[in-house]
């Protein structure tokens, strides 16, 4: 049988607005447990909405970015349903006439490029959050839970792709791409494992071209788990197929821990959400010069700046790729790269050692003690030969324990590679002169006297001394 | 007469002018409708709590607010009694429901705020429909309310309870809440002035939403003026109510000259013919009358989607009502059930069965039937379009009149129990104010006449946001009906 893998992704993102969607309360993640909260948010008798400004326009701006149409006309539904982290019973939601649709975004898998369809983004709020005390660990089967209303309320963006996706792993690097062009944009710190980053998965498999069914998969807590959920549900899917068997339409439970997806309810069994236009509030009507103006402030989007950075600075590829994976990377990178040394080369040294440790650290760029200047300095030093390349990446270690500059280290320590011919010269004539035998030796045809001798100018110089200039000047000494 | 019942039939605007002027305190005023509250409540049943302490409490702050800033508002000292659906800071708002019994919300309505910045003082909170459910004010889970002309029958509702408090002189005026005629139709049956403004003049913040789209707050008084002031009171854009409508408020009680020459006054057709009952209709008529011969031009209209706007409000009402009920679950707030239970949906459902009374049972079901997935689009779909050609029949009618009349309600006042049992007949009480809920006008319910010794409502309507022109017509039939003492003799004793 031959098989095609069919994904399409929902994604929420909760965006980093100052309060949330529908009411004044401050929309920061964490806090006390039902401190950020107000009538509104807690669904009491009377609350209005009034719909965020900042919302909608970090939406318009994720919308633009994605390549969508923004509608100017749009409206909020009601979906209703009954759980026990929503306050009203209801979510406010875009339905049939959303903030905007028919966007693009293409992805780089490599050795082909993928254009996956934007069905939608559209503005909605976020539930709270449920804990759910006893064995189960879900809402069936608690001693009881508890609701903390925290997050309730709290804009999201929901982004709605075309069933466009043909792997696991270019749905992976889809949401990667996604996150990072949302960070560029900075309207969400795009975080998985806070939940500001929710992702769930349509996956179906046509056997021998005869259309597949739709299985959804919820509760992918990051990357890995995505791609995780998606190839345990194509195995699935692909051995009932191969075994004769048909698919159900259902809905997935991913259990990271146990690596499975559990069904949680059949088609039948779906909600009836029940939508109507939500009469507390006025339909979404946008002037088109504030579109215009949100547009003016997107800045550049990873794809255009990878393409700059190749051209720009000449970075290889997997090089600038990286760089521009993050953003936080990427200017860093640029304004390093403003000093005097050598793009490639602080490319280089950034997605190499300066990664190594960060990633040893688990800490981001920013975090880190060294600043762009500092990792200039660093390679500038390096290619003025005034430290090997060995001492640079003691140096770089330094730095971070110190967060001192690269120069005032090597000062300090006394690192700085002698350079000086006159020096060396008086140093090689000590150790010519001490060892007279391994001259001799030399002298005579034994080449391997040489590397003893340059090891000894060396040890004396406590490995200041530039390696291949020692080489040169013992070689021109002997053979005068 | 003593000095209280002397006190008490007084208006607002006389009570504001003498306790300005120092011939009355706000204290003694305060005790004297007090008074007159704890007399007539066994009867009645107007409240479903009183706020003694709170008043007195508010008197006094009052009083320091205004020595102190040498501010002064026009209704300081003023009592009123606003309906138990409009959310009251550290005082029980019950919704006249079970589910709310001992609930204390945590803010004040918009209203409650305005009402409380110009020195009105809140007595208590009057007794309502169950959720604003219902056209009687029988549905309340405390019991329900008398009307004071004849206490074997109801006061209308859903703002039965502010009605009847108004028409026995328990308070001078009252707030309640008009959804498909919650005002006015208790007004019509208590013989008193009852207003719902333009949707969105008013802000809904803290008002318990029964029907969003529908629901609008509104003044309740003995005298078109009064009603106009305590509408100048509470009316203007609040940014807290995102349907609420930015427009300069009018002095509307200073600027009433009662001139009706020449105004273009139409009679729906639609809502003044067999439907209504003889007694009502002939009163309606000879209101007619005494309009021509105030000066008006009056002449029949038909607006023909009006016989769709019950159907189109029973689904639309209810679709809405639904949904904002939903939130009455027992998880953050409110009556939750003492029945053991296996998991939070059987709480859900232990916690509504008992806790919602039979009549909001009735409307959620009905409007989660018609947003259902299969009959979303042949109910709540099809009454949303059959709405806009409500508001386009009236639109039309603009262009023609300048205001369009109807009797306030088929019927007077009927009987305690009389239509509990046939949910459409009492649907029915309302057939003639819900049209303009639909298409969010102004309309005022003015008391025209007796008949077999109940009070019957006229009602105007006006364009949106036409609100001057409705009361300055309703202020000159009100002083050519001579209709107050009619009441006094009634409802006080002599
Ligand atoms: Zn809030």
């Amino acid at each position: 049988m031959r098989f095609e893998t069919t994904i399409g992704l929902e994604i929420h993102v909760e965006l980093s607005t100052a309060s949330k969607m529908f009411c004044g309360c401050s929309a920061l993640f964490g806090g006390e447990p039902n401190t950020h909260t107000c009538p509104g948010c807690l669904g009491h008798p009377g609350s209005l909405p009034v719909t965020n400004r900042q919302a909608v326009a970090y939406g318009i701006m994720l919308a633009l970015a994605l390549n969508c149409e923004i509608a100017p006309r749009s409206i909020f539904h009601r979906k209703n349903y009954f759980y026990p982290d929503m306050p009203k019973n209801y979510q406010i939601s875009q339905y049939d006439v959303p903030l905007s649709s028919g966007g693009s975004l293409e992805i780089d898998m490599g050795d082909y490029i993928r254009r996956v369809g934007i069905t939608r983004v559209h503005l909605e709020e976020d539930t709270g959050k449920s804990i759910h005390v006893g064995e189960s660990g879900r809402i069936h089967g608690a001693d009881f839970s508890l609701e903390d209303f925290n997050r309730a309320g709290i804009p999201l963006a929901e982004i709605v792709t075309e069933p466009h996706l043909k792997s696991p792993e270019e749905a992976r690097v889809f949401l990667q791409s996604l996150r990072s062009i949302i960070i560029y944009l900075g309207i969400s710190d795009c975080k998985m494992e806070e939940g500001s980053l929710r992702c769930d998965a349509n996956i179906s498999i046509s056997a021998d071209e005869r259309i597949g069914t739709k299985v959804e998969v919820k509760n992918m807590n990051s990357f890995k788990s995505l791609y995780r959920a998606l190839v345990f549900e194509e195995e699935r899917q692909r051995s009932l197929l191969q075994e004769g068997k048909t698919i159900v339409q259902e809905t997935r439970h991913w259990d990271e821990s146990n690596g499975v997806a559990i069904p949680m309810r059949t088609k039948e069994e779906a909600f009836d959400y029940r939508y109507f236009p939500e009469p507390d509030l006025v339909p979404l009507e946008l002037d088109p010069t504030w579109v215009e103006e949100i547009r003016k402030k997107i800045p550049e989007l990873p794809a255009a700046k990878l393409e700059r950075f190749q051209s720009q600075y000449s970075l290889p590829q997997d090089v600038a790729m990286v760089l521009v994976g993050e953003e936080e990377m990427a200017d860093f990178f640029e304004r390093s790269a403003d000093s005097k040394a050598s793009p490639v080369e602080i490319g280089k040294w950034m997605v190499g050692d300066i990664s190594a440790i960060l990633n040893e650290k688990g800490i981001s760029i920013k975090e880190a003690p060294i600043s762009p200047q500092m990792l200039g300095e660093l390679v500038l030093l390096l290619e003025e030969r005034t430290i090997s390349s060995k001492m640079a990446k003691e140096v770089l270690l330094e730095v971070f324990e110190t967060g001192k500059s690269p120069r005032s280290i090597v000062e300090e320590k006394n690192l700085l590679q002698i350079t000086d011919e006159k020096e060396l010269e008086k140093i090689i004539d000590e150790v010519m002169a001490e060892n007279s035998k391994a001259v001799d030796d030399f002298r005579s045809g034994k080449e391997q006297a040489l590397k003893f001798l340059i090891g000894n100018v060396m040890k004396k110089t406590r490995g200041k001394a530039n390696p291949s200039l020692v080489s040169d000047m013992v070689r021109r000494k002997l053979s005068s | 007469m003593d000095f209280k019942n002397k006190l008490i039939r007084k208006s607002a605007l006389e009570l504001a002018k003498l306790i300005a002027t120092g011939e009355l305190s706000a204290e003694e005023v305060t005790s004297a409708f007090l008074e007159r509250i704890e007399e007539a409540e066994p009867r009645l049943h107007a409240f479903i709590n009183l706020f003694p302490d709170f008043a007195f409490e508010e008197v006094s702050r009052m009083e320091a607010r205004f020595q102190k800033d040498g501010e002064n508002t026009p209704f300081a000292g003023v009592p009123v009694a606003v309906k138990d659906d409009l959310s009251t800071k550290e005082l029980l708002t019950t919704c006249g429901s079970k589910m709310l019994e001992n609930f204390v919300p945590v803010y004040d309505a918009t209203v409650v705020k305005k009402v409380k910045d110009a020195g009105v003082v809140l007595l208590g909170k009057t007794n309502m429909d169950e959720f604003a459910a219902g056209s009687s004010t029988e549905t309340s889970y405390f019991g329900p309310t008398m009307n004071p002309w004849d206490t074997s029958r109801v006061p209308g509702g859903s703002s039965g309870g502010s009605a009847a408090a108004v028409a026995s002189y328990e308070v001078p005026w009252a707030i309640g809440s008009d959804t498909g005629g919650s005002i006015r139709q208790p007004a019509s049956f208590c013989g008193i002035v009852g207003m719902k403004p333009t949707y969105g003049l008013v802000s809904r913040y803290g008002l318990t939403a029964f029907a969003s789209s529908l629901d609008q707050v509104g003044p309740m008084a003995r005298n078109v003026k009064d009603c106009a002031a305590m509408l100048g009171v509470i009316a203007g854009h609040d940014s807290l109510d995102g349907t609420s409508i930015q427009v300069e408020i009018p002095g509307y009680s200073g600027m009433l000259g009662g001139n009706v020459k020449g105004v273009k006054v139409g009679v729906v057709k639609e809502l003044a013919g067999e439907s209504i009952e003889a007694g009502v209709l002939d009163l309606f008529n000879r209101s007619l009358d005494l309009l021509e011969g105030l000066g008006a031009c009056v002449e029949e209209v038909s607006l023909p989607s009006l016989k769709y706007a019950l159907s189109v409000y029973s689904i639309i009402a209810s679709a809405e009502a639904s949904s904002n009920l939903a939130r009455y679950d027992g998880v953050r707030y409110g009556f939750r059930t003492d029945e053991p239970v296996e998991d939070v949906w059987e709480m859900y459902a232990k916690t509504r069965a008992e806790g919602f009374g039979m009549e909001v049972k009735r409307r959620i079901m009905l409007g989660t039937y018609v947003l259902s997935a299969g009959h979303y689009d042949q109910y709540y779909s099809k009454a949303q379009m059959i709405r806009t050609l409500i508001a386009e029949d009236f639109s039309s009618a603009w262009e023609k009149c300048d205001l369009l009349v109807s009797p306030t309600s088929p019927t007077t006042a009927f009987q305690l129990g009389e239509k509990l049992v046939d949910p459409l007949k009492m649907y029915m009480a309302d057939m003639c104010t819900i049209p303009v809920n639909l298409a969010g006008i102004p309309a005022i319910s003015i008391p025209c006449g007796l008949s077999d010794g109940l009070p019957v409502g006229f009602q105007i309507m006006g364009p949106p946001l036409g609100e001057l022109k409705v009361l300055d017509v309703a202020y000159a039939m009100e002083g050519a009906i001579g209709f107050e003492e009619k009441t006094a003799e009634k409802v006080l004793p002599s």
